[in-house]
């Protein structure tokens, strides 16, 4: 007879619980973010407020020329959206990302959640993750509703029809509203820069109200930054260079290099800001019951990759594009203003019941001086003076036009007519259906700051 | 049915030690806490109380020691096992969700059920106002709420940091009546407090810390006869006999008269003595024909034990 030995099995060890999953952590902080009021209140004014603005605007008399596409709001639907969304590149977007990824995590601080959270969640990385993710799904149907409402404003308002670019060139409906949705997808890569910088001043500072306004107050020193005269090399590894760049998808030849160079540079900002935010967060020590933000050695930390990003971008964008000086000198300037003069000629032309001619047929040209012949002509001013010639179709004669230009140091321009009266000189035009904008008495232009000078 | 799992000590912590920096939060703390038992963690401010929680919350890890929560070593941080649940430093709550909304999208983000959430509330008196935001709730029904969204996911350890703050008595009825019934049900749970009468009428056991050491952890009843002395208040139908016959029984001493004491009864002695002491006066009080209207500690026995053990010793 054999014994048997019965050996109790050892009991099994109970192994640590999983976090959360992502999907329920992301769907939670979703719901946290869409019970607030201020999220409510800014998806209802982003989704209704740009088609009031336009459509009512569209109908004035007297319209936002001082904004690119403005002048145009009254021809083309499609116009309003572009207004709408210069504004927001200037300050909207950055305000946005402030009152979203700004305080996305700095709440927690406020209400005395973290604890809570962390038990409840059981990964840092994944509350990252997931605030991150529900603050950008919040800020994309924010940018969401500011394009469709501009677009469906503009369009109830001035009707599905053709837009004139900023070579003068016209647009026809279908290749407007490409560009026109391409121009809020490229905005879209700032508006990321921004969100994380938000993240990052809600994560380093805590409550501090510097972190809430971290996206808000670096936008407005970009804005102040872009007006400043400086090398284009500097101005586009700049984050908000792409808030500018998209305007490249509404001249006649699309600068398609300087569009992608904005967002690229934008998303490298991001992963930039998104990765220390990520670093700075996961070795918070959550039982430190009196922190309030990382403190000013973060500085440091945090301005020294920072500063490392615009030193790359700048060496990176100097090898990858011809860009020289500002990026603005009279060949460019020539060249622009000639093409849209021509373009322009033929809209009025068209307007006022002429017999079509062709841009190529005016053969148009244009001699620029800026500020007399004791100033370089080069960079950024509203002392720029330029000639436009053309040949007068069926005529040996050959016409030409004054024009004053300011141009503004991120490649913009508005040319002013001066002269002749009968061409420029008013700012309507009397067609045979009645008064219409002259659409060569006052335009815009852009000229593309990281091309390679044309050589005249 | 008794799992293995039911008969593992919920926390078994071995010469744990914490420090932030220079300041040491917690120096050497034994603590076991078995199923189904309500054991209440004491001292003053700055003891290591919360930080204590913390660990057993698995929010950081201890520096020295050994620390399992429900059988499983922690060993980094929020690496616990299902099942422990509460709240250190408030109840963690969204004021812009109502109450059912901050529990739906805790039981959402846990895998539990929507069923779950009614019986919370209702388990801890909640329901009428499930619908409303806690931006409104008093600091009570917030701390209720809490202890709602602990008890969602059916904890076999629950850390509650001071879960009684802010509670009308009706509410604190409420909640000890909750809190003994989870332990009833086998969850072993942990609670700080600053209110002596809480600990006393809730808790088996206790554990006083101070300057991060452990100065006592054993049962409430334990606690009180450890101190061995206390102030009693006595109010008799003739003081000067009272008197006279306190200052004869050995191990009394009559202590002056207190300003405030005499504010409420003139006729009021402050005596100190232990419980031998008291029955010997008692003993002749009756004797000597005076009648006792009151004889009644000055102090809890909790509260004195915690003075006692956690005050400083004067400097002389």
């Amino acid at each position: 007879m054999t014994a048997a030995t019965i050996t109790a099995p050892a009991p099994a060890p109970v192994a640590a619980s999983r976090p959360a999953p992502a999907r329920r952590t992301y769907r939670f902080e979703l719901v946290k973010l869409l019970a607030q009021w201020r999220i409510r209140l800014l998806l209802l004014a982003c989704w209704l407020g740009p088609a009031g603005f336009v459509a009512v605007v569209s109908k004035q008399s007297s319209l936002p020329s001082d904004t690119v596409f403005g002048r145009w709001m009254g021809q083309s639907g499609w116009a309003g959206s572009l207004v709408v969304l210069s504004f927001c590149c200037s300050w909207v977007l950055p305000f946005l990302t402030s009152l979203v990824a700004g305080d996305v995590f700095a709440v927690e601080d406020r209400l005395g959640t973290w604890r809570h959270l962390l038990v409840a969640v059981r990964s840092p990385r994944r509350i990252f993750l997931a605030k991150a993710a529900a603050s950008l799904t919040v800020i994309g149907a924010l940018v969401a509703g500011l394009a469709a409402s501009g677009i469906v404003g503009g369009l109830a308002a001035a009707g599905n029809r053709t837009l004139v670019g900023l070579d003068g060139q016209s647009m026809a409906p279908g290749s407007a509203a490409g560009a026109v949705l391409l121009a809020w997808a490229v905005a879209l890569a700032p508006t990321l820069t921004f969100a994380a910088v938000g993240l990052l001043g809600s994560v380093a500072l805590g409550r501090s109200p510097m972190g809430l306004l971290a996206p808000a107050v670096l936008g407005l020193l970009l804005q102040l930054a872009q007006m400043l005269p400086m090398p284009a090399v500097v101005r586009a590894a700049l984050p908000s260079f792409a808030f500018l760049s998209w305007r490249g998808l509404f001249t006649e030849s699309v600068q398609g290099r300087t569009v992608v160079v904005g967002i690229l540079v934008s998303l490298a900002w991001a992963a930039v800001a998104a990765g220390l935010a990520y670093w700075i967060f996961v070795r918070r020590n959550f039982t430190d019951v009196a922190y309030d933000g990382a403190g000013r050695r973060l500085v440091l930390q945090v301005g020294a990759p920072l500063a490392a990003v615009l030193a790359l971008g700048v060496g990176v964008v100097a090898v990858a594009t011809p860009a020289a000086g500002s990026g603005i000198d009279r060949p460019k300037l020539e060249t622009s203003l000639a093409a849209a003069y021509a373009h322009l000629y033929r809209l009025q032309a068209h307007e006022l019941n002429r017999p079509d001619v062709t841009e190529r047929a005016l053969r148009t040209g244009a001699t620029c001086d800026k500020g007399g012949s004791l100033v370089d002509d080069t960079g950024a001013g509203n002392d720029w003076r330029c000639v436009v010639t053309w040949h007068i179709p069926g005529a040996t004669a050959t016409g030409s036009a004054i024009y004053q230009l300011d141009v503004t140091a991120d490649g913009r321009y508005v040319a002013d007519g001066d002269g002749p009266q009968s061409v420029n000189g008013f700012f309507q035009v009397r067609t045979p259906t009645g008064d219409a904008p002259n659409p060569l008495w006052q335009f815009d232009g852009d000229v593309d700051l990281l091309s390679a000078t044309v050589k005249g | 049915m008794d799992t293995q799992q039911d008969r593992l000590p919920a926390v078994r912590a071995r010469g744990i030690g914490k420090a932030f920096g220079e300041v040491v939060a917690l120096d050497g703390v034994d603590l076991d806490l078995p199923a189904g038992q309500v054991h209440g963690l004491v001292g003053p401010n700055g003891a290591g109380k919360t930080t204590l929680l913390g660990l057993l919350l698995g929010l950081a890890v201890p520096d020295a020691g050994s620390l399992e929560i429900l059988g499983v070593p922690l060993q980094r941080t929020l690496a616990l096992p299902d099942g422990v649940a509460g709240f250190v430093d408030g109840p963690g709550l969204y004021p812009s969700l109502t109450a059912r909304q901050n529990l739906a999208a805790l039981a959402a983000l846990r895998g539990e059920g929507k069923d779950d959430v009614a019986g919370a509330l209702d388990r801890v008196g909640l329901t009428d106002v499930a619908d409303d935001r806690v931006r409104g709730f008093s600091l009570g029904m917030r701390q209720r709420l809490g202890l709602a969204a602990a008890l969602l996911t059916r904890p076999r350890l629950l850390v509650l940091d001071e879960p009684a703050n802010g509670l009308d008595p009706a509410g604190t009825r409420h909640v000890h009546r909750v809190l003994t019934a989870v332990a009833a049900e086998g969850t072993a749970v942990v609670l700080s407090s600053h209110r002596m009468d809480d600990l006393a009428a809730l808790c088996s056991e206790v554990t006083i810390l101070a300057t991060g050491r452990v100065v006592f952890s054993g049962p409430v009843a334990k606690l009180a006869t450890e101190i061995g002395e206390l102030d009693y208040r006595l109010l008799t139908s003739d003081a000067v006999r009272a008197r006279t016959v306190a200052a004869s029984v050995p191990g009394l001493r009559l202590l002056p008269d207190d300003e405030l004491l005499q504010r409420q009864d003139a006729n009021a002695l402050l005596v100190r003595g232990g419980t031998a002491a008291m029955d010997e006066l008692v003993a002749g009080l009756v004797r000597a024909g005076v009648a006792v209207r009151e004889l009644a500690p000055v102090v809890a026995p909790l509260e004195a034990a915690f003075l006692a053990l956690t005050e400083p010793a004067p400097t002389r």
